[in-house]
């Protein structure tokens, strides 16, 4: 069966995908270009954590923007760190709202601040999904005794 | 008022002041039945003041001017009309009457007919009894009346003709008759009445006059009542253009200073006359027109007004005068004006946008051409340095001498295409340096920490480039200039194909070592020398240095640097602020000025001022028949510029040129001199002595005359290949291999003529002396890496010699976000580096304390502590040599034995790198300024990680390109020098 080269070819066409429609960037391949035999995992490891980072995350601010007093600097420091951990993964659409939320931070704005976690979280979804499709891709690959192909 | 007439009466005149048309009936200039609305007039105010008025020519005006006369015959139709109607009536009532009266008397004619019948039948007798005389006298004085009655009378006789007889029936009869008299004559009285009351009305009804007037004064309220708030100026003038009416509703003068008077005897100002010329144009041309004019007048200041002016006709055609009407737009002008402006603006605007767009879009595309050619040249650059360097490696094994010759064009034109690839390069990043030398002067005005750190920066070997990185790297190390200018002599000689004496003069009091950038020092040197040879072709070629008095006049003679800020506010070269932020300086500034002089085909002295423009030579032929990119004057009068000295040229056509660049260069305190080292010693003398190092004249001639090099110290001529025997023999080790490549045969040479120079000393010993060797091992410059190439060529793979010689280098990340942290860790291992990982600046700070690191990672924006402020506390510890200020800031350090720390001395800088997401300058700015020495945007990729890495020497053993030997204490080192292959 052709069952390897079949999703091998699904996985560069899904992966190319991505980097079109935005998702990643140049970072996530970055990312897969540090992974090898030793860091077997290493991808996968990395994003894991930036699951778990960013759901904390998340709730930290959608907590810090429902107070009676909302504490900008804090929301600030969190919108911060999203940014920082999604640039490092390469979730650039992630990426682009904190920008944009920081503005509506630095504005005292909750509108938009409101907006801004509405979409942050729209955007983390979405990519967590789009991220867990790909790693779902990459083991059925390897399962069906394939390797990954490499992205350049 | 005589003269007017008369002219008048000549003319036969008149202005109207109403509209044109009143004269068709009452149309255009409707006025109400004055009992209608004269409740409305009497509501209103009129303050009638405003008009003044000639009567007197107004009553001309009227009588003679054709409106005048129209309109007014037009009223008095009207009026005649009127009266007409009213006749007519009564003329129909008198026709009435008489109709009536015709009726009667006809009537009284038949019955007198009757009676008379009636008499003649019945005599007459009866007529003389009258029963009623007395209502016969009644009318007496009517005697038509009488005769009136009298008929009636006799016909109701003949009525009753049968019942007659008897005198009661004719008394009744008459009696009956009288009545009928009677009714008449009342009825013609009530008409007589009527008909006196009616001749009585109509006398009492107005005269013409009467009438007219009141509609004229009816028609003069109106007008007043329409304008009386309008911005108009109303005016009649004659044919002298002197005011004969003016309705203004502002007036500002009197009637006896407008009336009779014209524009220009009334006011004083600018747009008067030419108002009045207006005016008379029109009267000349007889066609009315509209015009604007600007008054200025002391009398209502500037207004703008527009004039309407038409020509007035007598009857007999003439002109006689004009109307005009004034109204004031002085607003609407300012407000035209003022859009007209904007839209002026608007569009100058537009231009200058299209323009800026377009510039940009040049500027972009310029840009992008540069930073096309740079990369393009980059990448050219790091496959073809590895073929030259393959080729040279090649060189060193066993050939024969074909492919020797073959292998040695291949150099040289590897080395020529390499040449040029560096030029391009350098050029685009001077140009880009030129942008970091305000930034750097910036720095020094304002946070002293800076310069401290820049300054430590010279001290330690960390390129000051570190700072900028992709602009040109600036590098202080020390070098001697003597050797300097024989490389570059032995270099141009290897190439030379040309009978010209390269020769190499340095005068005596130029130091034996000074600090400056010697890569690009040399470069400029070698720019020039080939420049001159290119253009010689016979005679000499020579470079004389020598120093000289600080260029600055306000400089001390012999510019000691301690009082730095002062000495050279004016420059802004990176040595400068080196030394000008020195705090405690041992070293002087000498100012050596270079003169490259040939005897070559010399420069016309109209080419001189676009000589240093890039691709731009002397001539056009020139280009064509020299050769060459025309961009290494460019680069070399950019360079010297950069490092804060001066470039110039002489030249006499035919005779030759003289390029002269003079450079400040610091000199290191002489008990230093020796026991450091620097890598053009390295690579150039392996066997120098001080005798050697101060020998100062130096000629070179080529190749085929022989002889190519002596020294003038022992006055000898060396033949190269007996020299090149014993060399071999004498080190027939596998170190160096033979070649014929011209740098190893220059290094040959030379280290022949040193060992020539110690009276043949101990060949062995000067080759090994330990006193010039070199232990630094991070060597990661391109240029640096060609050096080494000089040095000799081994081909033994020591990867892992270093970790003989020293610990791996200790690296700290700062960090507190752990994606980022697995991140750079991955990476960090990917470069075959460890590091320690901390969340904040307070446990930076307690690392620091706790261990000496090699590098510091540092986040910029951090909780508990940001990297700036834990920037700040390490640079305060190194500074100062204690943790006052960290302590100051709640971190207390580990509990160290204090006094180990203290004594430290000097401690060394820790060179911190930012992380920060935000690569924006002021962000940039704000790590510098707290004393970060450089940053790495975020996210950080593994290449950005790796150039900082090699940047502090702290080199990641991932590829392996080059080779190099290293000498310490009398033991060859191996050495792997890590030139990553430049990734894409």
């Amino acid at each position: 069966m052709d069952t390897v080269p079949q999703l091998q070819r699904q996985f560069v066409e899904y992966t190319t995908s991505l980097y079109r429609e935005g998702y990643l960037d140049d970072q996530f391949s970055q990312l897969q270009k540090l992974q090898d035999e030793s860091n077997p995992d290493f991808v996968v490891e990395v994003v894991s954590l930036f699951f778990e980072d960013s759901e904390k995350l998340l709730n930290n601010l959608t907590a810090a923007l429902h107070q009676e007093n909302i504490d900008y600097k804090q929301v600030d420091a969190h919108v911060h760190q999203f940014k920082g951990s999604s640039s490092s993964i390469g979730a650039q659409r992630v990426k682009n709202v904190c920008v944009v939320f920081r503005n509506y931070c630095e504005e005292k704005n909750l509108d938009g601040c409101m907006v801004c976690l509405q979409q942050a979280k729209n955007e983390y979804i979405l990519v967590r999904n789009k991220l867990e499709a790909l790693f779902n891709l990459e083991q059925q690959i390897l399962q069906a005794g394939g390797s990954v192909p490499m992205m350049v | 008022m005589e003269e007017d007439n008369v002219e008048d009466i000549e003319v036969e005149v008149l202005p109207s002041m109403w509209p044109e048309d009143i004269d068709a009936a009452g149309k255009k200039f409707n006025v109400e039945k004055p009992g209608a609305d004269q409740d409305l007039l009497e509501d209103v105010t009129f303050i009638e003041e405003p008009t003044i008025v000639d009567f007197q020519r107004l009553l001309e005006l009227t009588n003679y001017s054709e409106k005048g006369s129209s309109q007014l015959s037009y009223l008095v139709k009207n009026w005649e009309w009127k009266q007409e109607n009213a006749v007519r009536l009564l003329r129909e009532e008198l026709e009435n009457l008489s109709k009536q009266q015709r009726e009667v008397e006809l009537k009284k004619l038949e019955i007198l007919e009757e009676h008379r019948f009636e008499q003649e039948s019945y005599g007459g007798d009866k007529r003389p009894v009258s029963i009623l005389d007395e209502v016969y006298e009644i009318f007496q004085d009517a005697p038509k009346r009488r005769n009136d009655v009298v008929i009636p009378d006799q016909r109701i006789d003949i009525d009753d003709e049968h019942d007659t007889d008897t005198v009661k029936y004719w008394k009744q009869r008459a009696w009956h008759l009288e009545k009928l008299l009677d009714a008449s004559i009342q009825r013609e009285q009530i008409l007589l009445e009527k008909l006196d009351e009616s001749i009585e009305k109509l006398e009492k009804q107005s005269s013409p006059v009467e009438e007219l007037s009141q509609i004229l004064k009816r028609a003069d309220n109106f007008l007043h009542f329409v304008l009386q708030n309008a911005p108009v100026v109303i005016g009649h003038q004659d044919k002298e253009l002197r005011y004969r009416f003016i309705y203004n509703h502002f007036p500002s003068l009197r009637e006896e200073d407008i009336i009779g008077k014209t524009d220009v005897e009334i006011f004083k100002g600018d747009g008067v006359k030419e108002s009045q010329d207006f005016k008379r144009e029109v009267l000349e041309r007889g066609l009315p027109g509209k015009r604007e004019f600007t008054f200025e007048t002391d009398l209502f200041g500037a207004k703008t007004f527009l004039i309407y002016v038409e020509p007035v006709f007598s009857k007999a055609g003439e002109t006689i005068g004009v109307n005009y009407m004034g109204m004031e737009i002085t607003d609407q002008v300012r407000r035209r004006e003022k859009m007209a402006k904007l839209r002026e603006e608007i569009a100058v605007q537009k231009a200058r946008e299209t323009e800026l767009n377009k510039t940009i879009h040049i500027t972009e595309e310029t840009m992008r051409a540069k930073q096309m050619l740079a990369t393009m040249s980059h990448e050219i650059r790091s496959p073809l340095s590895g073929v030259v360097s393959m080729a040279e490696i090649l060189s060193t094994t066993k050939l024969d001498k074909d492919q020797k010759q073959l292998l040695s064009v291949m150099l040289s034109s590897g080395d020529l295409v390499l040449q040029l690839i560096n030029d391009i390069l350098d050029l685009s990043k001077v140009e880009s340096g030129r942008v970091s030398r305000p930034f750097l002067r910036h720095f020094r005005i304002r946070d002293s920490r800076f310069s401290v750190c820049l300054y430590r920066f010279l001290q330690f070997p960390f390129p000051i480039s570190c700072l900028f990185s992709g602009v040109m790297k600036l590098e202080a190390t020390k070098f001697r200039p003597r050797e300097v200018i024989k490389h570059v002599l032995q270099t141009a000689a290897a190439s030379l194909k040309k009978m010209l004496i390269l020769e190499g003069n340095v005068a005596d009091d130029v130091p034996i070592e000074v600090i400056g950038d010697v890569l690009r020092i040399r470069q400029i040197l070698t720019n020039l020398i080939s420049n001159a040879v290119k253009f010689t072709h016979e005679g000499k070629v020579k470079i004389n240095l020598y120093v000289i008095a600080d260029p600055c006049p306000q400089d001390q003679p012999k510019p000691k640097i301690e009082n730095d800020e002062l000495v050279l506010p004016a420059r802004n070269s990176v040595l400068d602020e080196h030394k000008e932020n020195e705090p405690q300086s041992h070293e002087t500034v000498v100012w050596i000025r270079c003169d490259v002089q040939d005897t070559g085909i010399g420069i016309p002295e109209t080419a001189i001022p676009s000589l240093f423009k890039k691709y731009m030579q002397a001539g056009a032929d020139t280009a064509r028949k020299y050769g060459g990119t025309g961009l290494g004057l460019a680069i070399c009068k950019q360079l010297v510029e950069l490092m804060g000295g001066s470039l110039t040229v002489s030249s006499k056509e035919h005779c030759g040129s003289t390029f002269t660049f003079v450079l400040p260069h610091k000199v290191p305190h002489a008990c230093e001199s020796s026991d450091e080292t620097d890598e053009f010693r390295d690579m150039d003398d392996n066997a120098s002595t001080e005798d050697d190092v101060s020998c100062g004249f130096f000629q070179f001639k080529p190749r085929t005359l022989g002889s190519l090099f002596s020294a003038n110290g022992s006055n000898r001529t060396h033949d190269l290949m007996g020299n090149e025997t014993s060399f071999n023999k004498l080190d027939g080790s596998s170190v160096v291999a033979e070649s014929s490549s011209k740098r190893n045969f220059e290094n040959k040479n030379k280290s022949r003529t040193k060992k020539d120079k110690e009276n043949h000393g101990d060949q062995d010993r000067a080759f090994h002396n330990p006193s010039n060797k070199k232990n630094r091992p991070s060597i990661t410059d391109g240029m640096r890496v060609d050096s080494d190439r000089n040095s000799g060529c081994v081909s033994s793979n020591v990867n892992h010699e270093r970790a003989k010689t020293s610990a791996r280098p200790k690296i700290l990340l700062v960090e507190d976000h752990v994606v980022n942290v697995m991140v750079a860790k991955r990476m960090m291992r990917q470069l075959n580096q460890d590091m320690d990982v901390v969340n904040n600046g307070a446990e930076a700070v307690r690392a620091v304390q706790r261990c000496d690191y090699d590098l510091v990672l540092m986040d910029v924006c951090m909780p508990v502590m940001d990297g700036l402020q834990a920037t700040r506390l390490i640079r305060s510890y190194e500074k100062t040599g204690n943790w006052d200020e960290a302590r100051l800031a709640g971190v207390e350090p580990p509990d160290l034995p204090s006094g180990d720390q203290i004594l430290k001395e000097p401690r060394k800088r820790i060179p911190i790198i930012a992380m920060t997401a935000n690569a924006m300058s002021e962000s940039a700015e704000e790590c510098f300024a707290n004393g970060m020495d450089s940053f790495i945007t975020k996210p950080v990729t593994l290449q950005n990680l790796k150039q900082c890495l090699e940047r502090y020497s702290i080199c990641p053993y991932q590829h392996r390109n080059y080779i190099a030997i290293y000498f310490k204490s009398s033991k060859i080192y191996t050495k792997t020098i890590v030139h990553k292959q430049e990734q894409q």
